[in-house]
């Protein structure tokens, strides 16, 4: 065995007897079956829902943001709330494949492929709602700083929104060149195993003609890790960028010092909430429970529970310094518009604390974590629950503020600002689909890498290494390199 | 580039693999290139090679995007277009941080990325010879490249010798060519050269 050993205290990361092969049979053979009923099914319902999200856009276009409900003083109402709650969605993937790398996290390689497609998916439709927002869709490259001849007519680099461009664009590509690098190996395996002569052209295509050169992979490490290490700022950035969006305004209930943080924490909370949705069931689907383990969700649940409490705190600390602060505007966002459930979107509060703070506290219990419809239901209320926090971050603070003649009446989304909404889903679950039907969902390369030190039919050979002393251990491992 | 010829014998074990790299190593005979389906963590070394400096070029573009980032927003909101926001300073760093941060990290990644893909000559439509299919999939390749003197008879039973399996002897090219991999393509370099094995 040329692996390192690892304690015994950690479940195997890899279930069942698997050699190297079996592996790439395991996670491959998807890809090569033909299409599933439940594939087409589910592939046709979510191009219709994109179909429909480009009538509603194409409404939008053609008449007007008019289209939609806003009003003064709702500028932002649906739109906004979806483009924060997708962007949030996406953390997670990064959290995944760069935090969890610079951790040395062994877990993640069972999960970073699809997250890191998830995120890449959710930030494609997260980036939809301030583009088409825009109204006049066509001048949307005057966000790009470049010499032109409208004046010199430059951005204005002072402001969130510009940031808020840079960030969510670098992060889109950061996000694809490290998900693409990672998958170029594996595309290569699919491209040497395919007997079809399409298959072999595309993953030939594909995979760049990557060969499994020691130096190749030498400077793929390298460029993982760098990646990484470039991922980790950067997905704390973007969610910090996007708080400033409200944080540097001067909007009572916006204007608040703790949103990066919470921001940040509340991304990964709803991010890994999507993570267990999607994996749950394409765990199932494709069969691959033996990499997708029962630890992987575990695990995954305690770091939902952890950010969801962290997002809890945040609420908490809210409301005493706005309390603490003694700014009538301020007192009057938090106490009357969010926690008074008898104001107009009282409900809307006290459904966002019901789903984010007090239901993830089941996962305090073993059982709970490990129960997959215990998990699948509390993934979907998670993501509910942080959609509510953007509303009512967004529009429990805008509709009433400090003129009363300015209060605008209920806010209510019209049909096709629903309807961009769920094309976006369309957009999301399409790309997924075609992504579990094309790529591999897990990282075969990876896996392959860990499956030595942490499968688990290798780490049965670990016990009897468990039953020796250090002294004898330390004797035989000696002789055995000389 | 050229078509050279090699001995190829694979491997399914790390442990004999690090074993027969060495044997060969110490024996002398000139080291292809070792095809695995994942990073074997170690093996670079015991091939002898050097470290990569990838992670150097990605400094030097980092700090290219930092630079680039700062010094045209400053000279745009200082010489080009200052504008009077408030009355707050033009030079107003602090609100840039956020840009130059993100610039430095889009240029970092995407000249590293670059830069990999030349280093290691990937790109679509790029194909090279592939020494065993299964070097993606569970076998460890291992190629000696041959040179004029080279007893290829020798190096195959002392590949056998060192635990390698399905040795043979291969002429390849050694670069890339564009093609796509559903068709068998006949180089302009195998037509003129035909070597007898």
């Amino acid at each position: 065995m040329a692996s390192k050993y690892e304690s015994l205290v950690r479940a195997p990361l890899v279930d069942g007897t698997k050699t190297y092969h079996q592996v790439t049979e395991d996670i491959v053979r998807p890809i090569e079956a033909p299409p599933t009923r439940s594939w087409w099914i589910g592939f046709i319902i979510s191009v219709i829902l994109l179909l429909f999200g480009v009538y509603s856009i194409y409404r939008e276009v053609t008449y007007g943001v008019g289209q939609w409900n806003l009003n003064k003083t709702i500028g932002w109402g649906w739109d906004i709330t979806n483009f924060v709650w997708w962007v949030g969605i996406g953390h997670a993937g990064t959290l995944i494949s760069a935090i969890l790398l610079l951790f040395r996290q062994g877990w993640r390689t069972g999960v970073n492929r699809a997250a890191e497609a998830m995120t890449i998916f959710a930030v494609m439709c997260a980036g939809q709602f301030p583009i088409w927002h825009m109204g006049r869709v066509w001048m949307a490259f005057f966000v790009l700083p470049y010499p032109n001849t409208r004046g010199p007519l430059w951005v204005n680099f002072n402001s969130p929104l510009l940031w808020d461009v840079f960030a969510i664009s670098t992060y889109f590509t950061v996000s694809l060149l490290f998900w693409y690098s990672g998958l170029i190996p594996d595309l290569a395996t699919i491209r040497d195993r395919a007997k079809l002569k399409w298959r072999k052209k595309m993953y030939g295509v594909l995979s760049f003609g990557w060969t499994g050169s020691t130096k190749h992979w030498q400077r793929h490490e390298s460029l993982s890790l760098v990646l990484a290490g470039l991922s980790t700022p950067l997905v704390l950035s973007v969610h910090t960028i996007v708080s400033f969006d409200f944080a540097t305004s001067v909007i009572p209930g916006w204007h608040t010092t703790i949103f990066p943080p919470y921001f940040v924490a509340g991304a990964i909370f709803s991010g890994f909430a999507m993570v267990q949705t999607l994996l749950l069931v394409t765990r199932k689907v494709l069969k691959l429970e033996d990499y997708i383990t029962m630890e992987h969700i575990e695990v995954m649940n305690k770091v939902i529970v952890l950010t969801g409490s962290i997002v809890g705190i945040a609420y908490l600390t809210e409301l005493f310094i706005s309390w603490y602060g003694a700014n009538k505007y301020e007192n009057w966002a938090f106490f009357q518009n969010r926690l008074n459930l008898l104001s107009p979107y009282g409900w809307s509060y006290w459904l966002m604390m019901g789903c984010n703070v007090i239901s993830p506290q089941i996962f305090w219990f073993r059982k709970m974590r490990r129960n997959i419809v215990v998990t699948f239901f509390m993934s979907v209320i998670v993501n509910i629950g942080m959609w509510f926090e953007r509303f009512v971050i967004i529009v429990t603070s805008i509709y009433r503020d400090y003129i009363p003649s300015s209060w605008a009446t209920y806010y209510r989304p019209t049909i096709w600002e629903v309807g961009f909404y769920l094309g976006t889903f369309g957009l999301f679950f399409t790309c997924y689909f075609l992504f579990s039907k094309f790529f591999p969902v897990i990282a075969i390369a990876e896996i392959k890498h860990i499956l030595k030190k942490s499968g688990e039919s290798y780490k049965q050979k670990a016990v009897a290494v468990e039953a020796k002393d250090t002294d004898e251990y330390f004797h035989e491992t000696q002789h055995a390199h000389h | 580039m050229a078509v050279k010829k090699f001995v190829v014998a694979c491997f399914d074990e790390e442990d004999v693999l690090f074993k027969a790299v060495k044997q060969v190593r110490k024996a002398g005979y000139k080291l292809h290139d070792v095809y695995t389906p994942m990073p074997i963590h170690g093996l670079d070394t015991a091939m002898g090679l050097r470290d990569t400096s990838l992670h150097t070029a990605g400094f030097v573009y980092g700090i290219t995007g930092t630079t680039i980032a700062l010094s045209s927003i400053s000279w745009i909101f200082t010489k080009d277009w200052p504008l009077n926001i408030g009355g707050k300073p033009h030079l107003a760093l602090p609100a840039w941080i956020p840009i130059t941060f993100e610039f430095t990290v889009l240029m970092a990644a995407v000249g590293m990325v670059l830069t990999f893909c030349y280093l290691c000559q990937l790109a679509p439509f790029v194909k090279k010879h592939h020494f065993h299919l299964r070097a993606t999939d569970d076998k460890f390749v291992m190629v000696i490249e041959c040179n004029g003197k080279t007893n290829d008879a020798e190096v195959s039973s002392f590949l056998s010798a060192a635990g390698g399996t399905e040795v043979n002897i291969q002429h390849a090219e050694t670069g890339w060519w564009l093609g796509t991999y559903d068709k068998e393509q006949k180089l302009i370099a195998d037509k003129t050269e035909t070597v007898t094995a």
